[in-house]
């Protein structure tokens, strides 16, 4: 089943009297369960078609099909209805409250949310990427690939449709790179659909499905060349 | 996102930030304090009044002379001395059925000398009825007598704090003061009494005959070349007379005085409800004017919070656009800065009720070892517009900036810093 639908989806930055294309014409679908990385070189569009992905941004023109509704053109409050319910998040630099326990920040998402027992969905969370003897700790008393683990972890707590990771392994080693990917591909075994956003060959090759971008347009698509 | 989870963010935020909040909050506690200190003295000053009206007897009317061709309420401005009243103006009250007893009485300024010790006081000229009407017990001595008045003679009455500060210790009956240059013989000293009119203790008070006062001490004459009294003061037999006794002075006055129908009076019958009624809204105006000055600062304040505020917004830009990508609506974000500035003002505001509360205890101990007893009172009408002005404030100033915050693009806040 479609899980996203992208038609002829561009995205015009205005710089002064310049207009960028960020995304110049990029079609593609998303399967439910699928695991895809989206590649390229620095500007060639890979986190803005992961921004207008996630609903963090709108497309300038195009449509974008969330199991079969077009949210192309929904206000920002839709907007963040829908990144509350259906995508989570996993940034380069974690992006964690540096003052909340490593729980609280699990806890984020339920905040907006609403329901109940909150508490015990983070911690489950936590546990399911390893962390659960790490709740109460703060961010800066975890390593990298740990922090990173808290982020994965909210990004899990609403059972999102979608997971969108924009360089999770950047800022990491390799120990700790090599652990976060394996979550993802855990994950993935468990049902959930992941987007990567990656510079790293490494790590695409780890998906069944690699998209390529070149100058906001779709330049490949398809399964992972194999060294 | 519920309110009490918004109220928690905020909450935290603020301790985080302990020093800031807390300098933030100083403008507010400040303004506050000295808002509330103001209104809660002029509650304590009004109650002073009050009460020391209230001791002169409530069975009491004062007949004052009034300018008739003076606009509305000018004629019976204080320091109007119309002198038209007189000594038998007084004698003719006096023989009203109802009338108890009658004070014609003048007041001045005075300096009075026992050897090298020179005070100045309130002195009073009058019958000796106005012991009885202003209700003063006696210390030591008498009183002055009819047979005083009817013979102009030179003797006087200390108040209690005017014998204290002339004589120390020693016993002033018997003893000769200087009045103006002329000598009088001290009769009595009254007992301490407290109260205080005008910010002039009603200890700090000599009396003489109103005969003497007259002749010797202060002229004044009417247009008709009588002597004049200022006001005159009448013990009614009881409340229940008070109307009757009210009507008969009228008519007795407007006879006595000629006054046609179509004419003003030249005088004005005053009940000490009146009075009360006219220093409760005195003070009333003065201090809710002390109030309005007072809350300039609550204006510097607020603008404190809005500066902190989008020192705030700025600082934690990351941090909303990390709630904005898990989901927080425009709405959840103006709810947490809204409330973070609501906290930190009613914060501020309840600290300042109590420093305001301090402030008053204050200004009583001094105002009452100055000798002005006063009691500030801090009324929970106060408090409650304290804490509703303060949660004003909060959330006229944070609004602009929580706009801001809620306003933020979540992929420009994300990459901030």
């Amino acid at each position: 089943m479609e899980l996203i639908e992208l038609e002829n989806v561009t995205k015009i930055y205005r710089m002064g009297e310049v207009e960028v294309y960020a995304l110049n014409g990029v079609s593609l679908s998303i399967k439910q369960g699928e695991m895809l990385s989206i590649v390229g070189t620095s500007g060639s569009g890979k986190s803005t078609l992961l921004n207008v992905l996630g609903c963090l941004d709108r497309p300038t023109s195009g449509r974008y099909l969330l199991d079969g509704a077009d949210v192309s053109r929904l206000n920002d409050n839709r907007l963040a209805e829908l990144r509350s319910k259906k995508f989570g998040f996993v940034f380069q630099d974690f992006n964690l409250l540096s003052r909340a326990t490593a729980l609280a920040n699990v806890e984020l998402p339920l905040v907006y949310t609403g329901g109940g027992s909150k508490r015990h969905k983070a911690m489950e969370a936590l546990e399911r990427v390893g962390l659960g003897k790490r709740a109460k700790h703060k961010p800066t008393e975890l390593s990298g690939g740990e922090q990173q683990r808290v982020a994965i972890a909210r990004a899990l707590v609403n059972s999102p449709s979608l997971i969108l990771a924009d360089e999770p392994t950047g800022n990491l080693d390799s120990t700790s790179s090599e652990e976060i990917i394996a979550i993802f591909q855990q994950l993935h075994k468990e049902g959930i659909t992941v987007a990567i956003v990656t510079h790293e060959a490494e790590i695409a090759e780890r998906t069944q499905r690699v998209i390529r971008l070149r100058d906001g347009k779709v330049a490949s698509d398809g399964k992972a060349d194999k060294p | 996102m519920r309110f009490f989870e918004a109220l928690v963010i905020s909450i935290r935020s603020l301790f985080a930030n302990k020093m800031r909040s807390v300098l933030t909050m100083l403008g507010i506690i400040i303004g506050v304090g000295a808002v509330i200190a103001i209104m809660a003295g002029g509650r304590g000053m009004e109650n002073a009044v009050t009460s020391t009206l209230e001791g002169l007897g409530t069975d009491v009317l004062y007949v004052q002379p009034v300018n008739p061709d003076a606009p509305g309420g000018a004629g019976m401005a204080p320091g109007y001395a119309g002198a038209n009243l007189t000594l038998d103006d007084s004698e003719a009250i006096a023989r009203i059925p109802g009338v108890l007893g009658v004070a014609p009485t003048n007041e001045n300024f005075v300096e009075i000398t026992y050897g090298s010790e020179k005070i100045n006081s309130v002195i009073e000229g009058s019958t000796a009825e106005f012991q009885a009407m202003s209700n003063y017990e006696l210390a030591s001595g008498q009183f002055i007598t009819e047979r005083n008045v009817a013979s102009r003679d030179n003797v006087v009455v200390l108040g209690s704090r005017t014998a204290e500060n002339l004589f120390g210790d020693e016993d002033p009956v018997g003893q000769r003061v200087k009045i103006k240059d002329k000598r009088f013989t001290v009769v009595g000293v009254l007992a301490a009494k407290g109260g205080s009119m005008m910010g002039f203790s009603m200890d700090e008070i000599v009396v003489v005959p109103i005969t003497t006062y007259q002749a010797r001490l202060f002229t004044q004459r009417t247009p008709s070349g009588e002597d004049a009294v200022q006001s005159i003061g009448v013990l009614v037999a009881g409340p229940e007379q008070m109307d009757d006794v009210r009507y008969d002075i009228e008519t007795t006055l407007i006879k006595r005085h000629r006054i046609d129908e179509d004419e003003k009076n030249d005088f004005a019958i005053v009940s000490m409800e009146q009075m009360i009624g006219v220093f409760t809204s005195i003070t009333g105006v003065v201090s809710i004017f002390l109030a309005a000055i007072a809350s300039i600062g609550l204006l510097v304040a607020s603008i404190g919070i809005m500066n902190i505020m989008l020192v705030s917004v700025t600082e934690r830009t990351r941090e909303i656009g990390i709630r904005k990508a898990v989901g927080a609506k425009r709405r959840d974000i103006l709810l947490q800065f809204l409330i973070e500035a609501a906290a930190l003002s009613l914060v501020g505001g309840a600290a300042g009720i109590v420093f305001g509360w301090l402030l008053s205890l204050a200004i009583s101990f001094i105002a009452t070892s100055a000798g002005f007893p006063l009691e500030a009172m801090l009324s929970p009408v106060h408090i409650g517009i304290a804490v509703g002005v303060s949660l004003v404030i909060g959330l006229v100033s944070g609004i602009y900036p929580a706009m801001r915050a809620a306003r933020l693009n979540p992929i420009d806040a994300l990459h901030y810093g």
